[in-house]
């Protein structure tokens, strides 16, 4: 049923330049990626950075303006549908039928990825007991509560057993502990092989990927590992600063000297500084100074989320700059 | 073409129509309904018209005429006046649609051997209606005016020749000329319209609407397997549906049906393709269930309805409407439909219909074919 990805290929996806302009909106702003065999790769931004257009021409449901990609050993543009064949893709809506039944789903989805006949039954049994739905077979999709659809949305999209699979935030509107079964079973279909290319706008989620990109405007800003990341992009060492009130502190405390960026976390503020060590007493004083009550100020490892910040301002005033 | 793939398609379009009240009403129901609608509620024929009399003679003359106005089937003499005022009245408030006075002198003259006349006054508000009745009443009161004429002959001792010249009518084809023969037929071509366009332009569009077409051309699925596999269930409802009308038009309204049932079948069928080919490219186009139901409704069910000749004839439209009706399937389709019910015409001879029916076939199936892309934009 499926066919071999090209065997000196060890790159399950690569993209080259690839570029989506809708209109004079630009998308995807020349990407370049290459995402190994067996890995679970995450695209992470916020809404409207790129990360569904991207998703969507490599598995070939938009054409790309320009540039190339390659899923599988197939090109998007002049083999979309051996593209298909080898991939399993949901999409960010719920876009299973929800006047089928659990079954009826399956069998459809059995029937477009033609699983023969007498692998059918086995396939079906393999998708309930991976979606956890045995003995739900008979219930009307619409009636499932959100991770059951999400885990049956995602058994349907891999029980042809695709060598790619494309998820489109799975996990969005999803309640945390079905959030996390469901990234168990990302975990699991990684450790046989799949090569899982997951887009997200959680940050926690992000950490359970093996390697990430982020997107910002159509631009890869970042890739790496998780803790690559957290080390290489931060420019400068991450603060806590528990003080009060925040919303001035935030003011003050990006126009002081020493302090690259403020910004609020929770109840929190998180400062990027050059040199944590001497930082500390200085913001202590300065806000003293301009009269707000400082807690608790320590060093802290930073987050995927202080990642992100700072690199999209980053970008952003390079921009301005630049502008 | 994969068949598991078309298969899977088809499969799961009859579960969703199995499944949906609504679809099940209009494929099951809305036939049955219409048929009955159209055979009962859709006469064209005058009978029993409602008549007010105001008989200012009141002699054995006047009530011979007036007797011969409700003994015809056209006319119900519903009441008798006593002045003008209630017979406007009964025009006015439509109780009445002709009412008929009798001149005081009436007998009188009759006696005299002079000409007398009554009077009609009929509501011309529904002009056909009161042409036909004004052709009835005519007629009635020519049959008495000729037997009045014979009996004064006759009387007077003279040898009556009976009228040199009369028409001997034999009508054929609607032998008793019921207005049920002439509309029936034509209800399949709109039952045809409803299942087939309006059905189906919402297929796609729902598909959009609820975003489980990006998953479905996630798929290796093809266009066509994904067009065929939707199409399929509503052809053989729609084929059914044929069958169940037509044996309603044959059995209940006794329709006479005297041409081929295979033809029906085939000239059928290609009307199916057509207006499920138009359902399914409305619905690529328009992505939105709303817009699709309503250009389907507008493209295929009142052009059925209004020009295919179903219940004008497209004889006595002007003539920019009937070049229009040329562009329209179910023109040709209705004229087989009443040919092969009523006439019996022989297939060979069905081709002026037949043609145009099978080339209007084949493109719009090409079209609806190549309308349909798996892209997202």
């Amino acid at each position: 049923m499926l066919r071999e990805p090209m065997p000196e290929d060890n790159n399950s996806v690569v993209i080259e330049n690839l570029v989506k302009r809708f209109g004079d909106f630009v998308a995807v702003d020349h990407i370049n990626l290459e995402i190994r065999k067996g890995e679970v790769f995450g695209f992470l931004g916020p809404n409207g950075a790129g990360k569904s257009t991207t998703i969507r021409m490599l598995c070939g449901l938009l054409r790309p303006t320009s540039g190339r990609a390659r899923v599988a050993g197939y090109d998007v543009g002049r083999e979309p549908e051996s593209v298909r064949q080898n991939i399993g893709y949901m999409s960010q809506k719920f876009s299973l039928y929800n006047d089928l039944k659990v079954i009826e789903n399956i069998r459809l989805f059995a029937g477009l990825y033609s699983v023969p006949a007498d692998k059918l039954s086995e396939r079906i049994e393999w998708t309930l007991e991976m979606a956890n739905l045995k003995g739900q077979e008979n219930l009307i999709t619409g009636t499932l509560p959100g991770g059951w659809k999400q885990r049956l949305a995602l058994g349907c999209a891999v029980l042809h057993k695709p060598p790619v699979i494309f998820l489109d935030e799975p996990t969005s509107g999803v309640d945390p502990i079905s959030r996390r079964q469901f990234w168990d079973l990302i975990h699991q279909m990684a450790e046989e092989g799949v090569t899982v290319f997951v887009t997200t706008h959680y940050m926690e989620e992000a950490e359970y990927c093996n390697r990430l990109a982020l997107i910002f405007r159509g631009k890869i800003v970042a890739l790496g590992t998780p803790s690559e990341l957290k080390q290489k992009s931060m420019k400068g060492e991450l603060l806590l600063v528990e003080c009060e009130p925040l919303g001035s502190a935030v003011e003050v405390l990006q126009s002081a000297p020493d302090v690259i960026d403020a910004a609020v976390f929770g109840n929190a503020l998180h400062l990027v500084v050059r040199d944590a060590a001497a930082a500390i007493p200085q913001v202590q004083k300065y806000l003293s100074d301009h009269s707000i009550k400082v807690g608790h100020i320590e060093k802290i490892r930073p987050s995927l989320e202080d990642v992100f910040v700072s690199l999209t301002t980053a970008h952003d005033s390079e921009k301005e700059r630049t502008a | 073409m994969s068949f598991t793939r078309f298969l899977a398609v088809a499969r799961k379009e009859v579960v969703q129509i199995l499944r949906d009240a609504r679809s099940l009403i209009i494929v099951l129901i809305m036939p049955v309904v219409l048929v009955l609608l159209f055979g009962y509620g859709v006469n064209l024929d005058l009978k029993g018209l409602p008549v007010y009399v105001y008989d200012r003679d009141g002699s054995q003359q006047s009530q011979d005429l007036l007797k011969r106005f409700q003994a015809s089937a056209y006319f119900d003499v519903v009441r008798v006046v006593n002045d003008y005022p209630a017979l406007t009245r009964s025009l006015d408030d439509g109780h009445a649609k002709m009412g008929i006075v009798v001149p005081w002198d009436f007998s009188q003259r009759l006696r005299d051997g002079l000409p007398t006349q009554v009077q009609a006054l009929v509501d011309g508000s529904d002009d056909n209606t009161a042409n036909v009745a004004i052709g009835y009443a005519q007629a009635v009161v020519q049959g008495y005016s000729s037997d009045i004429q014979l009996n004064w002959l006759r009387n007077r001792g003279q040898l009556v020749q009976p009228a040199a010249v009369g028409v001997e009518t034999r009508t054929w084809y609607n032998e008793d000329l019921e207005s049920s023969a002439f509309i029936v037929p034509g209800v399949l071509a709109l039952v045809m319209s409803v299942i087939g366009a309006f059905l189906t332009s919402l297929t796609i569009a729902r598909e959009w609407e609820r975003g489980t077409m990006e998953q479905l051309i996630s798929t290796p699925v093809t266009p066509l397997e994904i067009m065929l596999g939707k199409l399929a269930p509503y052809f053989v409802i729609g084929m059914f549906d044929v069958i169940v009308c037509a044996l309603i038009a044959i059995f209940w309204f006794q329709v006479p049906f005297r041409g081929s049932f295979l033809t029906l079948l085939v000239s059928s069928a290609m009307f199916m393709v057509v207006v499920l080919s138009l359902g399914f490219f409305i619905s690529v186009i328009a992505k939105s269930q709303l817009a699709a139901s309503q250009i389907a409704l507008l493209v295929t069910f009142l052009p059925a309805f209004l020009l295919s000749g179903f219940l004008y004839s497209i004889e006595q439209m002007p003539v920019v409407l009937q070049w229009i009706t040329r562009i329209l399937p179910a023109r040709y389709y209705v004229s087989v439909l009443k040919k092969i019910f009523l006439k019996g015409t022989p297939t060979a001879l069905l081709y002026t219909d037949l043609v145009p029916l099978a080339v209007f076939t084949l493109v719009l199936a090409m079209l609806a074919t190549h309308s349909f892309h798996k892209r997202l934009a």
